[in-house]
């Protein structure tokens, strides 16, 4: 995230404060209500015609395994993150996600977000579509799955849903008024490597993003390991027994860009993270980020909430006229 | 700042266009294309498949009496969505309570689990814990036992 220059700081200072505090208000009442009505229309969309899946999820909200969606099934997510702030307000930022399985080998995303910094605005700051796209047709003891994505975000966004190149927490410091007004049209390039063993799912992803103007490349990883609370699983269906919770860690963070790489001003973080696996096909995460270094906001707090839906994609083949 | 947010909705209609024609293109080409038996007889040669020192593997939930119940379980939650909640009932997959599965090697059946036929359309199931796949197979090669309680 591009640090933000004290005169643009002041000038925006100044430009807020001219906008009366009720006003600010209701603009972020507003656009709570718009996130929550979306959220709503979604699900009432795809509730129609399909039916509940029960997924297995892993708990990690920033690192990837090499599992996909099933086919034919579409995964509504919505996911907040509540970050502290240095040197400015907290933050509470969000987005929604709807993953379907095109293929066993692929699975695509689309993803809107949006944030409310506390004593400031609620703003929607962009979106990104992402596919993932696994490379080996059976399991091995790495399995390796292509990622890519594109992004099309402001400045303001604060989801951090990855840390690349030399994001630090200053970063994300600016009034949204300003920030918002600086936008960023990235390709991201992961390579997801994941191996299970013995019941553990290990993982890590090396990050390359480029943003299509000149910008350098830079580079991150997010790396987690997590595991089921029991491996075998009971004979009755219920919600509380051991084997619906997965818990984990997972760790990310900024590897600098092309031009300077390394460690040096990157903010790195490590989340434990736990998951519940309901049987009616609701997932619950929660994960609490703290901040390795200075440079690091100190804490991140994320929850989500996603629901899958199955026979999606052939509901939409029947109301084209497909057969069932 | 109205500008700002104006500028990304041509965008975001591209993305959720393409979304959408993708989720469809894809959905309406599968609808149509599930029927042929000799695809069918192809979906089980899978089970063939199966290293011979996999094949091999002993099922060390045979004998646990609450493995089928389990078993069972775990197909109505993960596996039921295409193949049916019988086993029988053709859906999206080919029935799973047949002849050729009910003789496959259980190691063979766990290998398919696994590995999944992602090729045509199976996702690999590795992400549940080995214990959960062999339950799995417990449940389908006592299937009838199981239906008959």
């Amino acid at each position: 995230m591009a640090g933000t220059c004290a005169s643009e700081l002041d000038v925006a200072e100044k430009g807020v404060a001219r906008i009366p505090t009720r006003l600010q208000e209701r603009k972020g009442f507003a656009g709570y209500f718009r996130a929550f009505a979306f959220a709503l229309f979604i699900f009432g969309c795809v509730s129609v015609g399909c039916s509940t899946a029960s997924a297995q999820e892993s708990p990690f909200i920033v690192a990837y395994s090499h599992y996909l969606e099933e086919p034919g099934n579409l995964e509504v997510e919505y996911f907040s993150t509540y970050g502290t702030q240095r040197g400015g307000n907290n933050f509470h930022a969000y987005w929604i996600e709807l993953e379907y399985g095109v293929k066993a080998w692929w699975t695509t995303e689309v993803y809107a977000d949006g944030q409310t910094t506390f004593h400031d605005s609620t703003i929607f700051t962009g979106f990104r579509w992402e596919n993932r796209f696994r490379l080996l047709r059976r399991e091995h003891l790495i399995n390796p799955v292509f990622y890519v994505e594109y992004e099309q975000i402001s400045e303001a966004d604060k989801i951090i849903k990855e840390v690349e190149g030399h994001d630090v927490e200053s970063g994300h410091g600016a009034l949204n008024g300003i920030a918002r007004q600086g936008h960023k049209h990235e390709l991201e390039f992961k390579l997801l490597l994941s191996s299970t063993y013995k019941g553990w799912n290990f993982t890590v992803n090396p990050i390359a993003t480029k943003d299509i103007s000149s910008a350098p490349w830079e580079f991150g990883y997010a790396m987690g390991a997590s595991r089921p609370l029991a491996l075998k699983a009971s004979a009755t269906r219920c919600n509380l027994c051991a084997e619906n919770f997965v818990v984990g860690v997972e760790m990310y963070g900024g590897l600098g860009d092309q031009h300077n790489s390394g460690l040096h001003d990157t903010s790195q973080y490590v989340a434990p993270v736990v998951a519940w696996n309901l049987p009616s096909g609701w997932t619950l995460r929660v994960s609490t980020g703290i901040g390795l270094n200075d440079n690091s906001h100190r804490v991140l707090v994320r929850w989500g909430v996603s629901h899958e839906f199955s026979g999606v994609g052939k509901a939409i083949g029947r109301m084209f006229g497909g057969r069932s | 700042m109205r500008k700002a947010v104006f500028s990304f909705c041509p965008a975001i209609a591209l993305a959720v266009t393409t979304f959408v024609l993708v989720l469809f293109a894809f959905s309406g080409a599968r609808a149509g294309a599930q029927t042929d038996s000799t695809i069918q007889d192809s979906y089980y040669s899978e089970i063939t498949k199966a290293p011979a020192k996999v094949s091999a593997k002993q099922n060390s939930f045979e004998n646990d009496p609450e493995a089928p119940r389990a078993g069972r379980k775990l197909y109505e939650q993960h596996c039921a969505e295409c193949h049916g909640p019988s086993g029988r009932e053709k859906r999206k997959a080919p029935g799973l309570f047949v002849e050729q599965v009910r003789q496959a090697p259980p190691g063979a059946l766990f290998w398919v689990i696994t590995n999944g036929v992602v090729r045509r359309g199976m996702p690999v199931w590795s992400k549940l814990p080995e214990a959960q796949r062999w339950q799995i197979v417990t449940y389908l090669k006592s299937a009838p036992k199981v239906e008959a309680q």
